[in-house]
């Protein structure tokens, strides 16, 4: 938390004068007991209605002159409040677009998001509370008591007894209940999961007939949550009476001091109410400053999340190459790659080499490593041994954006974010006419949707949602397609294509006229058994590389592969 | 909405939330008159406490003898206003927790019995927001809200009463000042919630660009997007930027302004209390200084609850929507319930037939069409097509998750609608492609349909589906916990999870999606291995991605677009050189 404070260093100014003027405010309030007594012992006691008229002048204009303090107070706040999660959230939307993608795997992309909204919006309003209140309530109570110490030394020492009382009690009671309140919400989070769980698997549950069996279940879960819900309500049910029985019995014994004081004539009947006033204000003041506090620990423990996100430096460090030169488009020199915290490594010893317009084919299992091979091209990952080299030049010497913009990936996963079809084909590149688009299109069968959607000004909505997983992946090889790469790496990215598709689209790729390097991830041997080479992997280990044909002569795996995809065939 | 139309909505929401009430009727009185108590104790507190300071008036001046009485009369009455207020604060989070709960179980309980359309229709995070925050809210507002509401005007009428018995005059200078808080809360609140709703909208905004950003930061970055992303951010952080400061500081004027007209009530009491104090002395009945520190108290007391109670009012108006939401899933139509004189299936071998089937999800869109089908038992069914063209409906029809609209589905001879969904549905054995998993142990889950099986029986059904070595590696074996839906398990292992389930059952009738592209070639082999073994001689429904199967398969049904387009076995279909040889043949395309 601390680290993300110096954020507050731009409003050192408003983050001074907030919590300052609403110690001016704090101040006059404590005035206005005093002000009473003496109307009571000036005004009241020799019948002066003047100075009673001036006094209560004096009230209304303290109440006046209070408001503006406060309102100066809740402006400077609210400025450095808002200010600083601006600022935070700028930076880090950019820290984390930095993180390489072993940051991202370890983080959770979930996680991330979580950081940028609901934990910044927690620390935007600690902060906006914090400088309004954080001050003032101790300030208040601090200052009642020194306020009854100037008043009467003997009475103050019964603050000073109940001052301590009060917080042992408020304070004890919240510390007693954060600790239940988390087992509140762990029981909560199981009543929900089961809630969820029926919905997600009602097909599964209704197939076994397990309706009963889960509703018995729930309300079990569901009287454990009202249990324990019960069980730190009367706890914290006790701070209200408990609080009430200090405070008044403190003014009783607050009353009879004063008595004895008056009736020796130490003190006047004004000081006595004067004294009973400030003790009221006391109680109000604790228990803001107990829920501030409750508020403040909650931001603060989002304060510490957000800063561990900020602590994660980027694995990445930006080489300085612009081009390279050389007969292959990229080359494998004995890397290996681990990814963080896995024991073993992911790919080891890879080897091999790849010419300007080849096509590669890469098959395995699932976990063989297929992606991670490719997803060190464009220096997703650092190889961990060895070398990946691109045009020649290793490729932790490029400057990252001039290699990436050599690659045209296609991911897994088909994303495609809120805007036209045209702004997501120009995510390749920027300027792309409608004629380059259009070519991409075709090129990746996605022509016809686009045309049957209306054209490129077709707004697709967030995620693709509006479009079949089939469309969504077309166009992400489109928009790979568009900034026309020198390699282009299709990773398993025509999973949702039927077989007439994913045939048409292979024959175009064939025929494009820039001959990129082509890499294609795949499980099937059908996409990939026409490939200049097929690289077989295995376990993150190479178990061989040749054509299909040569394969099917040589590697046990290839073969095992293609047979349980073609059984008929290879009997 | 008309205000009109949404006042009737509360209106009936309000009746409905009466009717859980009912159930703690004594405890609810006993609340009221609980807090009737603790307000009207804890006002004659500070009467008692002027009386008090009136004892002591000057040097020589106390009346200690009186004190000796007042003082522990003081003691009393505060130390029952504790013990009544913590009995009530109990006493309401009993009748809180407890209709939460039951409104909870009542839900869950209709969700049992929701027919799957509606589920399917639903976002299932919207419908837990329901059981789950709904239901919180709706507590919490709606009860603290009504004790909230009730201790409120207690204390203002209850304050109200004390100062005119004591003092009418200056009980009017409250009363006409203090409404004037009220209006200014109501003015800035007005003011402000425009402003929130900006807020809150481009909060949205900046939530969603985040969501997709740094949701899928990879494609960002593999696009080098990131300037371009974090230009786009700005933007919208920087107007987010101006109108939260706005919203937040006019908001916060909220409180001072309040406040400031508090002081103006407590400068107003003090002058007319002074004053009288000066007109009465000497009189029968004076106004002592101890009945002003009484009023002046009051005076502070008196605005905190129209304060409250305008707060209230929100929130009760936020009870109330969120007690019709859930409401809204209570009183959902449940699915049509099996017939009183369901008949048990039993001695199933497997004829299944569906006659004239007609079927669609909504009425703009037909789908099924006079579909006829006869499976004799033990036959293959295998059921092919482009991804999204409907497989799954066949599924949802067979196993009675949905209803046809009209025609038969027939399972030895009898209408699936007259036989009981329970014997109907454990005739079936049923592997789908989204491998689910409840969260609790492997063993808990391999035995779902057979809670009672044995080790061995278990272990044999790991066996028989190449899902036990893996078990076996686990950290505790059959009794790892999994998390929710599978949590650490690989697609794979999901998937042979399944398939034991419905091994440890067997029952008569498979129903079976066969794996997906998720899945790398050998494990697919050992499930189709482990479904094959399961299909002897069992009638299956399968939907197929292999040529194999589909080959071996008694009748295919080839659909498209939610259509059944073509319909019998392999070598009749290639002949008939449609679609569905069109689909094959693609498969060999170069």
């Amino acid at each position: 938390m601390k680290k993300l404070l110096a954020y507050l260093k731009s409003y050192t100014k408003e983050s001074i004068l907030g919590p300052l003027f609403k110690c001016f405010e704090a101040v006059l309030e404590l005035f206005v007991p005093l002000v009473i007594a003496a109307v009571i012992d000036n005004g009241v006691a020799l019948g002066d209605k003047g100075y009673i008229a001036k006094m209560c002048l004096l009230l209304v204009v303290i109440g006046i002159v209070g408001l503006a303090f406060s309102i100066t107070a809740q402006y400077f706040s609210a400025k450095a409040a808002v200010g600083f999660a601006r600022d935070v959230k700028h930076d880090l939307f950019k820290h984390i677009q930095s993180l390489s993608y072993s940051e991202i795997d370890t983080l959770g992309t979930s996680t991330l998001i979580t950081r940028m909204t609901s934990d910044m919006n927690q620390v935007q309003s600690g902060i906006n509370l914090t400088l309004r209140l954080l001050l003032r309530s101790p300030f208040v109570v601090f200052g009642a008591m020194i306020m009854a110490f100037t008043l009467d030394f003997d009475s103050a020492l019964i603050f000073a007894a109940a001052i301590p009382a009060l917080s042992v009690v408020v304070f004890g009671i919240m510390l007693w209940c954060i600790p239940l309140y988390k087992k509140v919400q762990q029981r909560l989070d199981k009543v929900v999961s089961i809630t969820r769980e029926n919905l997600t698997g009602i097909r599964v549950i209704r197939a076994f007939c397990k309706e009963n069996e889960e509703i018995a279940e729930f309300e079990s879960r569901n009287e454990e949550l009202t249990k324990i819900q019960k069980f730190v309500g009367r706890i914290s049910a006790l701070m209200n009476p408990l609080t009430y029985i200090i405070i008044n019995l403190a003014i009783i014994w607050l009353v009879y001091t004063g008595a004895v004081r008056v009736e020796t004539g130490i003190l006047t009947q004004g000081t006595v109410v004067a004294l009973y006033n400030l003790m009221s204000q006391i109680l109000v003041e604790l228990i803001k400053l107990a829920n501030l506090i409750i508020n403040i620990t909650k931001s603060v423990a989002c304060g510490n999340r957000i800063q561990s996100v900020f602590e994660i430096k980027s694995s990445l460090e930006n080489g300085n190459s612009e081009n390279g030169s050389g007969e292959y488009a990229v080359e494998f020199r004995h890397a290996s790659l681990k990814y963080a915290n896995a024991g073993a490594n992911a790919l080891t010893d890879m080897n091999f080499t790849v010419k300007k317009g080849e096509t590669v084919g890469i098959i395995g299992g699932t976990g063989s490593g297929k992606s991670s091979l490719v997803n060190m091209i464009p220096r997703f990952y650092d190889a961990a041994e060895g070398e990946v080299l691109v045009n020649g030049v290793n490729v932790k010497d490029f400057t990252i954006d001039d290699l990436r913009d050599k690659i045209g990936i296609v991911p897994q996963k088909a994303v495609l974010f809120k805007g036209t079809i045209r702004e997501n084909m120009q995510w390749g590149k920027t300027d792309a006419t409608d004629i380059e688009i259009f070519s991409a299109l075709e090129t990746a069968q996605a022509k016809a949707v686009a045309d049957s959607k209306g054209g490129l000004d077709f707004m697709i909505e967030q995620g693709g949602k509006n479009l079949s997983g089939g469309q969504r992946q077309r166009f992400t090889i489109a928009r790979a397609l568009v900034k026309k790469p020198e390699i282009l790496i299709l990773d398993d990215s025509a999973s949702a294509l039927d077989f007439a598709t994913d045939a048409a689209l292979r024959k175009a790729l064939r025929s494009m006229d820039y001959s990129p390097a082509v890499f294609i991830v795949s499980q099937r041997t059908s996409s990939i058994r026409h490939a200049d080479k097929i690289i077989v992997l295995d376990d993150g280990e190479i178990v061989g590389i040749g054509t299909h044909d040569e394969l099917l002569e040589s590697c046990d795996i290839y073969k095992e592969i293609h047979s349980s995809q073609f059984k008929k065939e290879a009997v | 909405m008309s205000e009109k139309k949404t006042q009737g909505i509360q209106k009936a929401t309000l009746k409905k939330v009466f009717g859980y009430i009912k159930n703690y009727r004594i405890l609810m009185l006993l609340s009221i008159i609980m807090a009737a108590a603790t307000v009207i104790c804890s006002l004659y507190v500070p009467i008692l406490i002027g009386r008090a300071i009136d004892l002591i008036i000057d040097k020589g001046n106390v009346d200690f003898e009186g004190l000796s009485v007042l003082l522990p009369q003081i003691a009393v009455v505060a130390l029952a206003v504790a013990i009544i207020q913590w009995l009530m604060n109990t006493v309401n989070n009993r009748i809180t927790y407890h209709i939460v709960r039951d409104i909870r179980d009542e839900a869950f309980r209709k969700i049992e019995i929701l027919p799957l359309s509606y589920v399917d229709s639903h976002p299932a995070g919207g419908i837990v927001n329901r059981v789950i925050a709904d239901a919180d809210q709706f507590a919490d507002g709606l009860l603290m809200g009504f004790t909230q509401l009730f201790t409120g005007v207690v204390t203002i009428l209850g304050t109200l009463l004390f100062m005119l018995t004591i003092n009418w005059k200056i009980a009017l200078v409250v009363v006409v000042l203090t409404p004037l808080s009220l209006f200014i809360a109501k003015f800035i609140a007005g003011r402000t919630y425009k402003m929130f709703r900006l807020q809150s909208e481009t909060r949205g905004e900046q939530t969603a660009f985040i969501d997709e950003m740094i949701g899928n930061q990879k494609v960002v970055q593999a696009f080098s997007h990131e300037a371009e992303a974090l230009e786009k951010f700005d933007e919208i952080n920087d107007r987010l930027a101006d109108c939260s400061l706005q919203a937040t500081f006019y908001s916060s004027i909220t409180n001072p302004a309040t406040r400031f007209v508090n002081s103006m009530v407590y400068a107003g009491v003090a002058a007319a209390g002074a004053v009288a104090c000066i007109a009465t002395a000497g009189t029968v009945n004076p106004f002592t200084v101890g009945q002003l520190s009484c009023f002046l108290s009051y005076a502070n007391q008196y605005t905190k609850p129209f304060n409250e109670i305008s707060g209230v009012v929100t929130e009760l108006q936020n009870a109330l929507a969120c007690a019709s939401r859930l409401f809204e899933l209570i009183e959902e139509q449940p699915q049509i319930p099996d017939a009183e004189n369901a008949a048990v299936l039993e001695n199933v071998k497997g004829s299944v037939s569906l006659e004239n089937v007609d079927f669609s999800y909504t009425l703009e869109r037909e789908l099924i069409k006079d579909l006829s089908l006869n499976v004799k038992p033990g036959q293959r069914i295998a059921i092919v097509g482009p991804t999204g063209c409907g497989k799954t409906t066949i599924i949802n029809l067979l196993m009675r998750f949905y209803d046809v609209n009209s025609g038969a589905v027939k399972v030895e001879g009898e209408d699936i609608r007259n036989v009981t969904r329970n014997s109907l549905r454990s005739s079936y054995g049923m592997v789908l492609q989204e491998t689910w998993l409840k969260s609790g142990t492997v063993r808990d889950n391999i035995t779902m349909g057979k809670p009672d099986a044995t080790d061995e029986e278990v272990i044999a059904a790991a066996k028989a589906s190449h899902a036990h070595s893996f078990i076996k590696r686990l950290p505790d074996g059959y009794n790892t916990v999994i998390g929710e839906d599978g949590g650490s398990l690989s697609q794979g292992q999901k998937q042979l999870l399944c398939i034991a389930r419905v091994m440890l059952c067997l029952p008569p009738m498979l129903i079976l999606d066969e794996a997906t592209s998720s899945i790398d070639t050998r494990t697919e082999l050992k499930i189709q291995e482990a479904f094959a073994r399961m299909m002897k001689g069992r009638t299956s429904f399968i939907v197929a991605h292999r040529l194999s199967t589909i080959r071996e398969a008694d009748v295919i049904l080839v659909m498209k677009d939610g259509h059944i387009i073509e319909q019998g076995r392999h070598e009749e279909l290639l002949e008939l050189d449609g679609f569905y040889a069109k689909l094959y043949n693609s498969q060999f395309a170069v």
